[in-house]
């Protein structure tokens, strides 16, 4: 994708082959018919929403009416609110337990799998097919292996005669159990964007180095890994952006608990918004949400760009 | 020639290695999954009493002749097709269109929109959330079928992608067809657009699984069970875990979801892999 990126962008007929191809890109007001539908919807159903989000975070609002200006009262009230302050850092935990286990372990099953056997292409399938599954079975799934008693992790270490962790209850792993259920979950996405990255090295340079004698992780160390980089980097803010918006394995799994142990922002949003209906302070907590990936979607911008300059 | 001899020897007890550690991995990938199905062919009293009851018979089709008889699966599964099918159509209609226009038209202003659309993609859902909440419940959209399609139209990743497509089709096709002063829309709907049908896949196999799938907006527009969608109405029996049901009937659920989306992903991986990660990548 990134390299179509650099494709020149309007047409520019060379000069004197054909004169009409003047005309017929000319700007004409007709032609913006056919972005018109679209733009309909992006502008009544994303840009104003944007800023009357931004007009409404101001504000004291309830469900119809954008109430009081109350200038940066509700951030002020973020940021004494212990709950907000607590999901902030469980956000940032979660990225952490989960970003580079997703990009390590993606990388690690890409290289195994990277080859043209019939195994590799059955494990590939397995690999990304937990991705196209609802949050809803996910946390169904999940939740009946971490149950105690009838659970498959009881019931294993039932066999051997001991008690199994309590994912779910105990304060100090329940947000490691959702992590586990979300690497399960997204680990087929960078496994995939590893792939089409592998294809992507010459094949010369391996055989090159199969001549020279070199050792497989002499290959792995000084071809494979600073070919992909650039994937890595990519994977991994990637990876940020969406678990940063963590919400449907907290909510299903734990409701956020215990004690707010394990409620990520977008819940606090939820709570805030849509069970207490103080949509001002909700709309607040989810600007801060967009400044945080903004920063993230700026490096994966940056990081997209100077890989097409390279090509 | 023993030294290399030696190396491939290495080399193959490394890939066995490997191959084991990816084959157990895989083992974690997949036991959940026979779990829950195992789960959902056992009565609920016997698993009650042992777990380890799974493993032998008797089992039975029982939690899933429930499932099919008394909830309101159904009326979930349909709401979540028309929401999807509807989302999905109305996509690849809107965004063939813009992407035909940015890519091959001029009007005034182009490059400046195009670029907005583009800063689109870096808005996540939760930015405009509340807001569009609030509008919907103005527009009282709130638990109808167009308040659960309408916002996923003005996602911009479509046009993106359509524009990219029709940008990498040659040039020469349809500006013979414009030198004959052949109208924009019947080049769009005659030349082009059967060109793209590729794309068209990708990006409605992506939009529907999306959509399908989306739990968010759902859970907050449709409140009341008979618009729920499969997703929603799913997570609102998982509550009573254990209790009233059986967990036998919520597995049954789950498989009975979860099933075709698996067959649908084993039929068209390929476009549902090109689309996810086009669209991570951007």
């Amino acid at each position: 994708m990134a390299d179509r990126l650099t494709m020149p962008q309007t047409a520019m007929p060379a000069a004197g082959v054909r004169t009409p191809s003047a005309d017929i890109y000319a700007p004409q007001w007709r032609n913006f018919m056919f972005v018109a539908p679209f733009l309909f919807f992006f502008t009544t159903l994303l840009v104003f929403p944007l800023l009357w989000g931004m007009w409404l975070s101001f504000h004291k609002a309830d469900t119809f009416s954008s109430g009081n200006f109350i200038g940066l009262g509700n951030y002020v009230r973020l940021f004494h609110d212990k709950v907000f302050l607590q999901s902030v850092w469980n956000t940032f935990y979660f990225v952490l337990l989960t970003v580079p286990t997703l990009a390590l372990l993606g990388l690690f099953l890409a290289l195994c799998l990277n080859r043209r056997t019939r195994t590799a292409a059955v494990l590939r399938t397995l690999f990304f097919s937990s991705s196209v599954l609802s949050v809803t079975i996910v946390t169904l799934i999940w939740r009946i292996v971490f149950i105690p008693n009838v659970g498959l992790l009881s019931t294993i270490y039932g066999w051997f005669g001991a008690t199994a962790p309590a994912f779910i209850s105990d304060p100090s792993l329940a947000m490691i159990g959702i992590a586990i259920a979300t690497i399960w979950w997204c680990i087929g996405l960078p496994m995939m964007l590893f792939l089409s990255a592998l294809q992507q090295i010459p094949q010369d340079i391996y055989e090159a180095a199969a001549l020279d004698n070199a050792s497989r992780w002499q290959t792995l160390r000084s071809i494979t890994l600073p070919s992909i980089k650039r994937t890595f980097i990519l994977v991994v803010i990637i990876q940020i952006v969406l678990q940063f918006q963590l919400f449907g394995q907290a909510w299903l799994m734990t409701r956020g608990g215990p004690n707010n142990l394990t409620k990520p922002i977008v819940l606090y949003i939820y709570d805030t918004a849509f069970r207490r209906w103080d949509l001002g302070l909700g709309a607040a907590a989810s600007e801060i949400l967009f400044i945080l990936i903004l920063i993230a979607a700026m490096a994966q911008y940056l990081v997209t760009r100077s890989r097409g300059d390279q090509t | 020639m023993s030294a290399p001899a030696v190396s491939i020897k290495g080399r193959a007890f490394g890939d066995h290695l490997l191959l084991a550690l990816v084959i157990l991995l895989s083992i974690v990938m997949i036991a959940p999954v026979l779990w829950v199905i195992g789960l959902s062919l056992k009565d609920n009293a016997e698993l009650m009493a042992d777990p380890n009851s799974v493993f032998h018979a008797p089992y039975t089709l029982k939690n899933y002749i429930n499932t099919v008889g008394t909830s309101s699966v159904f009326i979930w599964v349909r709401n979540s097709i028309i929401v999807s099918g509807g989302l999905t159509l109305g996509t690849l209609i809107l965004s063939s269109l813009a992407g035909y226009g940015f890519a091959r038209l001029n009007f005034p202003g182009r490059d400046v929109l195009f670029v907005i659309v583009l800063f689109g993609l870096a808005v996540p859902e939760q930015a405009v959330l509340v807001a569009r909440h609030q509008i919907f419940s103005v527009l009282k959209f709130h638990n109808t079928y167009q308040g659960l399609i309408l916002p996923g139209l003005s996602a911009p990743f479509g046009v993106f992608l359509m524009t990219q497509y029709f940008k990498a089709i040659p040039k020469e096709l349809d500006e013979a067809a414009m030198l004959d002063n052949a109208g924009r829309f019947r080049i769009f709907w005659k030349v082009l657009l059967p060109l793209t049908l590729p794309a068209q896949a990708t990006l409605g196999i992506f939009t529907f699984l999306g959509a399908w799938n989306d739990y968010f907006w759902p859970l907050i527009s449709a409140t009341k069970k008979d618009m729920f969608t499969l997703t929603v109405g799913m997570a609102s029996t998982q509550t009573n875990f254990a209790q009233s049901e059986g967990i036998g009937f919520l597995m049954a659920q789950a498989v009975f979801a979860g099933a075709p989306i698996l067959i649908f992903y084993l039929f068209f991986q390929k476009y549902i892999v090109t689309a996810v990660s086009g669209a991570a990548v951007k």
